[in-house]
């Protein structure tokens, strides 16, 4: 394994990611051409008379042809500018920059969450197969799968905020008022969206450690001698990952750009809220740098498990 | 006996807790609300929500609207109207200061209103202000409106939101940071959480009973249920679930507050598509509605029924519910004799609030019942704005008409529904110029009796204001003359 290859892998896959920002882009822009709906007849209401929605339209550049709106996009992206949204007379970059200390920070909470229970419970279920212990973890990821987590996140809410008072039943603290207060009001949020997470990735984990114990290479291992305890640990493991990872990777692309419903049951002044009061708003500005933005994390997140595939599996860096 | 006494003590030790929480609240109120405004000038957008933050409390107009609805005087302490009833002669109160510390003066009313009705003007009602010719300063404090026409309702105009008194010195950074007379100013936005403002200690009137109020954004109806319920919140105005207030009302804890706004809810017709051109159908529709069903099963029972746009708590309101009511036969024979013995099919396009998603279900199935089939299409409301409002691609839809005195779009044959009525029209431009109450009131009464007897819409009912507060917070209003949460005359109870 040369430097050589991992490095053409590197660029092999940066030319893809440049590749699918370009095509993202463009098909974002078109799809929020095609909606319908006026943002300036949207801000001004039903009684806005022509000329006043002509004036808007000009203040706002909606007077321009899509062909030069889209130049603009692009090109101010590339230096870091995402445009002045059209309802709140903002700069997109500072709302979104508000936004994201929300939204990270609870996206990877819950993966943490997540994968913390997960890994031992997979593991522990993998290595127990068919024991009570087995069909008991096996059966709450059933039930963690089942459970829709806006569900959950309204039952959490009954029990802890409402009842015992533990936590309040939504909102943001805001950093400002410290890391434990700010983290105190993601967790139930964090919870509610790290439950069908885990429940999926225990799944996997398992699944994915039963598969390599079964293969020929566990076999020649257990055959010069190891025990059952150290093959998991040192063989089957590390190339149960694989799969694992990739899920890991999946999930928290999902975690950045899907948590708007729970952002919405905990009131949380996140990303996906942004785009959601956005969308209605006819703030085409913000949706399209809000989702050209979820999509870099998601290529870019993809780009890192890629990376951490040819780390862990060598061959992956010779065969493509 | 012992695990009494642990309860006893226990329970001793949460009142305790919830005291402190009390005590400490005093000067303070978080009040949710579930659209978050998406910037706060109340003079360059239709959005409610601004009102709702901005109006009395950090904004304040030339006069002002009670809690009533009434027109009271607001920066004019009073005013003198010329016999012709054409010029409006204002006097400011003195000693008026912006939030920046600059001074009111008759320059910043020309400002705001020249502003208003100018060429480059983005006011969402720059109606309101086409009748005014000039704008003249006498002196600092005396401001002279000149009228092309007499109009009865200028006052009423002034009182509005978007016709508030803003300064030339701030006017640009109006949207983020706004900088009014009110008695609260502005202190911080946290979008897509919290808006605080902060009592304004050099207010000219009467001082605010909080020292600093939060308004905080909830959209989703269980969350907004879940925050009160938790006392995260001390109030919210516009309780978006009617189905949890029973249970806050016999929480005594809380109070609801069930007042009356200014949203007529119609069955919007479109007057100029076949076959609602035709008179006779649109009265078999009006007969085929059952509107205290559609207000119990869409609005819980809130809200008041209306047989014309026309606000019930309106002084000159004239219930003609009756000409209307709920007759299935009637409505059948009335389709046969114009013709649709077997009933039409035609759409039904329903924005998102619940009062049009749950009322156009209901709807549908009793229009079914005298044969009008209905296709039914959910729309966002900037679909709404462009496919039915501007584009007047619609047979039927349900929206609540929330602007105050709001009958002259009848006026309109432009206006989305496309009532044409010459006569309509003529009486309310003689309403325009007439200022005698007493043959205003007359004329309003005779406007609504014309459009009932057209059956132009489908009037369902009055949209009822409900708002769930802790018991402790008094001076709320409960009406809703215009979309305000005045917190000026708001306090905790000792």
């Amino acid at each position: 394994m040369g430097g050589g290859a991992m490095l053409r892998y590197m660029v092999k896959k940066l030319l893809s990611l440049a590749v699918s920002l370009v095509v993202a882009s463009a098909v974002i822009f078109l799809a929020l051409e095609v909606v319908p709906g006026d943002p300036a007849a949207n801000m001004l209401g039903i009684n806005a008379q022509e000329e006043t929605l002509a004036a808007l339209r000009e203040e706002l550049g909606l007077d321009r042809g899509p062909v030069a709106r889209y130049a603009d996009w692009v090109g101010g992206m590339l230096v870091g500018d995402f445009g002045t949204s059209y309802t709140y007379r903002t700069p997109v970059s500072e709302m979104i920059a508000d936004r994201v200390v929300v939204s990270l920070p609870l996206a990877l909470y819950a993966l943490a969450l997540s994968t913390l229970v997960a890994i031992p419970a997979g593991i522990w279920a993998a290595a127990r197969r068919g024991s009570g212990v087995d069909l008991g973890v096996m059966g709450l990821t059933q039930l963690g799968v089942a459970i829709p987590n806006f569900w959950f996140a309204m039952l959490m809410v009954l029990i802890f905020a409402i009842n015992l008072r533990w936590f309040s039943a939504g909102g943001f603290a805001g950093w400002d008022a410290g890391v434990g207060s700010a983290m105190h009001s993601l967790t139930l949020p964090a919870v509610a969206l790290a439950l069908p997470q885990a429940a999926i990735l225990t799944r996997v984990m398992r699944s994915a450690l039963l598969d390599t114990l079964g293969e020929d290479f566990i076999r020649t291992a257990r055959a010069k001698g190891l025990t059952r305890g150290q093959t998991l640990w040192r063989h089957a493991l590390r190339n149960a990952l694989i799969p694992v990872l990739t899920i890991i990777g999946l999930q928290f692309s999902f975690l950045i750009a899907g948590a708007i419903i729970i952002e919405n049951v905990f009131f949380l002044p996140g990303l996906g809220r942004l785009v959601f009061q956005a969308i209605s708003a006819r703030d085409l500005i913000v949706v399209e740098s809000v989702v050209m933005l979820l999509v870099f994390a998601v290529i870019m997140v993809n780009f890192v498990v890629d990376l951490t595939y040819a780390a862990v599996d060598p061959r992956l860096r010779r065969s493509r | 006996m012992k695990p009494k006494t642990t309860t006893t003590g226990l329970a001793s030790v949460l009142a305790l807790i919830a005291g402190m929480g009390a005590a400490q609240a005093q000067g303070d109120l978080v009040i949710g609300m579930q659209l978050e405004p998406p910037h706060l000038d109340p003079t360059s957008a239709a959005a409610g929500a601004i009102d709702q933050v901005t109006y009395a409390n950090i904004f304040e107009g030339l006069t002002r609207f009670g809690p009533d609805g009434s027109v009271n005087p607001g920066l004019a302490e009073s005013w003198d109207i010329s016999d012709d009833g054409r010029v409006y002669t204002f006097h400011l109160h003195e000693g008026v200061t912006f939030h920046d510390g600059t001074a009111l003066d008759a320059g910043d009313v020309k400002f705001s209103l020249d502003r208003a009705r100018g060429e480059d003007s983005t006011n969402a009602q720059k109606g309101l202000f086409a009748g005014i010719e000039t704008v003249e300063v006498v002196d600092p404090l005396t401001v002279r409106v000149t009228l092309a026409q007499p109009d009865g309702s200028f006052l009423f105009n002034m009182a509005w939101g978007d016709a508030v008194i803003v300064a030339p010195e701030s006017v640009d950074q109006l949207k983020t940071n706004p900088v009014g007379t009110g008695a609260f100013r502005f202190a911080d936005w946290a979008q897509g959480d919290r808006i605080d403002i902060v009592r304004n200690e050099d207010y000219w009137g009467t001082p605010a009973g909080l020292e600093s109020a939060t308004f905080k954004f909830i959209s989703d109806p269980t969350a907004a249920f879940a925050a009160m319920m938790a006392e995260d919140i001390d109030a919210f105005s516009g309780f978006p679930a009617p189905e949890n207030l029973p249970q806050f009302d016999s929480d005594p804890r809380f109070k609801v507050l069930v007042g009356s706004t200014e949203g007529e809810t119609i069955l919007s017709t479109n007057n100029a598509q076949p076959p609602f051109d035709d008179v006779k159908v649109r009265k078999a529709m009006a007969h085929a509605i059952d509107r205290q069903a559609i207000i119990d099963g869409a609005m819980f029972g809130y809200g008041t029924p209306i047989g014309t746009h026309f606000a019930p708590h309106h002084p000159d309101y004239v219930d003609l519910t009756g000409q209307s009511a709920h007759d299935p036969e009637l409505a059948r024979n009335l389709l046969a004799e114009a013709g649709y013995p077997d009933g039409f099919t035609t759409t039904l396009k329903l924005p998102p609030p619940s009062y049009a998603r749950r009322g156009g279900e209901i709807i549908a199935a009793q229009l079914r019942e005298v044969g009008i089939e209905t296709e039914i299409t959910n729309l966002e409301w900037a679909q709404w704005l462009e496919q039915v409002f501007r584009g007047k691609d619609f047979g039927l839809t349900i929206v609540s008409h929330t602007e105050p005195m709001d009958i002259g779009i009848y006026a309109n044959p432009d206006y989305y529904f496309q009532y044409d009525n010459p006569a309509f029209a003529k009486l309310m431009a003689d309403l325009q110029g007439e200022s005698d109450p007493e043959a205003r009131g007359e004329m309003l009464r005779e406007a609504q009796r014309i459009i009932a007897d057209d059956y132009v819409n489908g009037y369902l009912f009055q949209l009822a204001s409900l708002s769930v507060a802790k018991t402790g917070v008094q001076g709320l209003w409960k009406n809703a003359p215009t979309q305000a949460i005045d917190l000026t005359g708001v306090s905790w109870a000792d």
